[in-house]
């Protein structure tokens, strides 16, 4: 139960944030190359989930072909960047425009013809795998065997053609993160937050009262895709090399949706905290394995099916929303 | 003046028709009561109007603007608001948050749109529940949110549909003062659906009696309880 609505919570929740904030700006000065790996793995799953939680959490569609945003995103960037020499500062911009068409075709065959829950996540799959079979056999940018950007070591970090340290990525993937919760946060406070909401909770009421559900809909899976695209053109520049089935494979799809279920569907904080439970705990499962020396492969698949289970036994909203109690930050921020 | 003119409406489903050449105004501040037994196509009626489902015939106007066909959100922008027979709260979102979404359709700015929603909490005697989910109302407060949420469109005509049916006669009576009183201090022009007559009898003004889809009567309270072909079709004859 949430308690009558009193400021203090919200300015707590900001006070905590700003923490958080700071303590992950500070964080490379004192870790080990490895440990800025993992966090650089924590923020990208916490963006790509909140991308993805806009379409699900939010306005309550289900995408279960997320990975196909990613993969455009980034082939579209590195494909420029590769054949034409358009800096990512730029290609982004591309990248986004192809996801937001591919989206727009998604959501007006769905949208249109009355095509919901799980037939529309079938709809989302089927997209994905297609464009991943397509790509399997798309020439220009190496087809199955590969895309691959240049490595060169600079010393210095160019953060328009995306070629530089650890530490860069890492603080662009941050300012993308904290960019994305900003966005869901003023969203959420608008009318278009409200109107997803109630899209979500009953099509029909939201239509009765007003609600253009088609229009906000289309917005929604649209918005979710140019987020989501713009961590493809971030994955392919930081690990400079793309595979059809790496990037569109149904499994990046999963480890997309995972985090936010954990962490708290239509939560803001959920999708960040869901990523770092889930990152966490897998990297300490495998540094335990390695120390002593058993060899198990998808052993990290089973493990994620476990948490979700324990999740939905358990937690069945999610971390975040019991958490959020405990810390007495209900009523707002959470949200 | 007639705040809405429906002629001539038809509606089949499979061969079965539901409405069969319905006409009647409504006029502007009055509150007009839709009867009939089981399956005379009072909800379908409603649902041609509120745009769920296209007519295969006849016409809607409100205000002398014709919204036949429309889309149900292009009608509620138009000025028809409307509740479900089977309540459709937003269940995970709070009382406010649902009346909320109810008032950003004529209001664009979320905090205009609170402070409606409370006015409109305050009036229905919600104002209590305002922050706890939907979902842990009970049913008759649940069919009180679902009038605050369609008055909150800003509505000029209120469809509802059988909002008194599963209530007991002391809520029953309550609902009937809220309408009354949104009725006279408004004058929100209401047209409803209804089986209970001790509702129909303490607010419409006038009434109108469908049967297999058609008119069979129309006119004040106390002409259509005792026209022999309602008492037949409906009410029994030992109504009187």
């Amino acid at each position: 139960m949430s308690g009558p609505r009193r400021a203090a919570p919200g300015g707590r929740a900001r006070v905590l944030l700003g923490l958080l904030l700071a303590l992950l700006m500070l964080l490379p000065f004192v870790v080990n190359p490895y440990l800025l790996s993992v966090l650089t793995l924590i923020l990208y799953l916490a963006y790509v989930g909140q991308a993805w939680n806009v379409m699900m959490g939010f306005a309550g569609q289900l995408s279960l072909g997320h990975s196909l945003y990613v993969g455009l995103g980034a082939y579209v960037s590195a494909a420029l960047f590769v054949h034409y020499g358009v800096p990512p500062a730029l290609g982004f911009l591309a990248a986004i425009l192809v996801a937001l068409v591919f989206g727009a075709a998604i959501g007006f065959l769905a949208f249109r013809f009355g095509v919901s829950g799980v037939y529309f996540a079938l709809l989302t799959i089927a997209f994905a795998e297609f464009t991943r079979i397509g790509f399997d056999h798309f020439d220009w940018v190496g087809g199955s065997g590969g895309f691959f950007l240049k490595v060169a070591q600079r010393d210095y970090n160019d953060l328009v053609n995306l070629r530089g340290s650890p530490e860069m990525f890492y603080y662009l993937l941050l300012a993308m993160t904290a960019g994305c919760f900003l966005l869901c946060h003023r969203l959420m406070q608008s009318r278009i937050g409200f109107y997803w909401l109630a899209i979500r909770e009953d099509q029909e009421a939201a239509q009765a009262v007003g609600i253009d559900v088609f229009r906000y809909k289309m917005l929604a899976v649209m918005l979710s895709a140019a987020l989501a695209s713009l961590a493809g053109v971030f994955t392919a520049f930081f690990n400079n090399n793309l595979f059809p089935f790496q990037i569109f494979g149904i499994e990046k799809s999963i480890e997309i949706i995972l985090g936010p279920i954990i962490g708290g569907l239509g939560t803001l904080f959920g999708p960040i905290l869901g990523a770092f439970v889930l990152t966490v705990l897998a990297e300490g499962l495998r540094g335990t394995m390695e120390a002593l020396g058993v060899v198990l492969p998808g052993v990290k698949q089973v493990f994620y099916g476990i948490c979700l289970l324990f999740v939905i036994m358990f937690l069945p909203h999610g971390i975040w929303p019991s958490l959020r109690r405990r810390l007495g930050l209900d009523s707002d921020g959470g949200r | 003046m007639a705040l809405l003119e429906v002629r001539g409406l038809s509606k089949s489903f499979r061969g079965l028709k539901a409405v069969q050449d319905v006409s009647f105004d409504v006029t502007e501040g009055e509150i007009l009561a839709l009867i009939g037994p089981n399956g005379a196509g009072k909800t379908t009626c409603f649902n041609l109007i509120a745009g769920v489902f296209a007519p295969d015939q006849g016409s809607v106007r409100l205000g002398g603007m014709d919204i036949t066909g429309l889309r149900p959100d292009q009608v509620c922008r138009a000025g028809i608001g409307r509740t479900f027979q089977i309540v459709k709260p937003f269940q995970q979102l709070s009382v406010e948050e649902n009346v909320i979404v109810g008032a950003l359709n004529r209001l664009h700015d979320v905090g205009a749109a609170r402070e409606r929603a409370r006015e409109i909490l305050e009036m229905l005697g919600l104002a209590a529940k305002r922050a706890l989910p939907a979902a842990s109302l009970t049913l008759p407060e649940r069919k009180c949110l679902e009038v605050a949420r369609a008055m909150a469109t800003g509505p000029k005509l209120l469809l509802l549909d059988e909002v008194m049916a599963g209530l007991r006669p002391t809520e029953t009576d309550h609902m009937v003062g809220v309408f009354r009183r949104l009725n006279e201090e408004t004058g929100l022009t209401i047209l409803l659906i209804e089986h209970v007559m001790r509702a129909v009898m303490a607010l419409a003004g006038r009434i109108v009696v469908l049967h297999h889809g058609e008119t069979i009567a129309e006119g004040g309270p106390g002409e259509v309880v005792r026209d022999p072909a309602v008492l037949e079709c409906y009410l029994g004859e030992e109504a009187l």
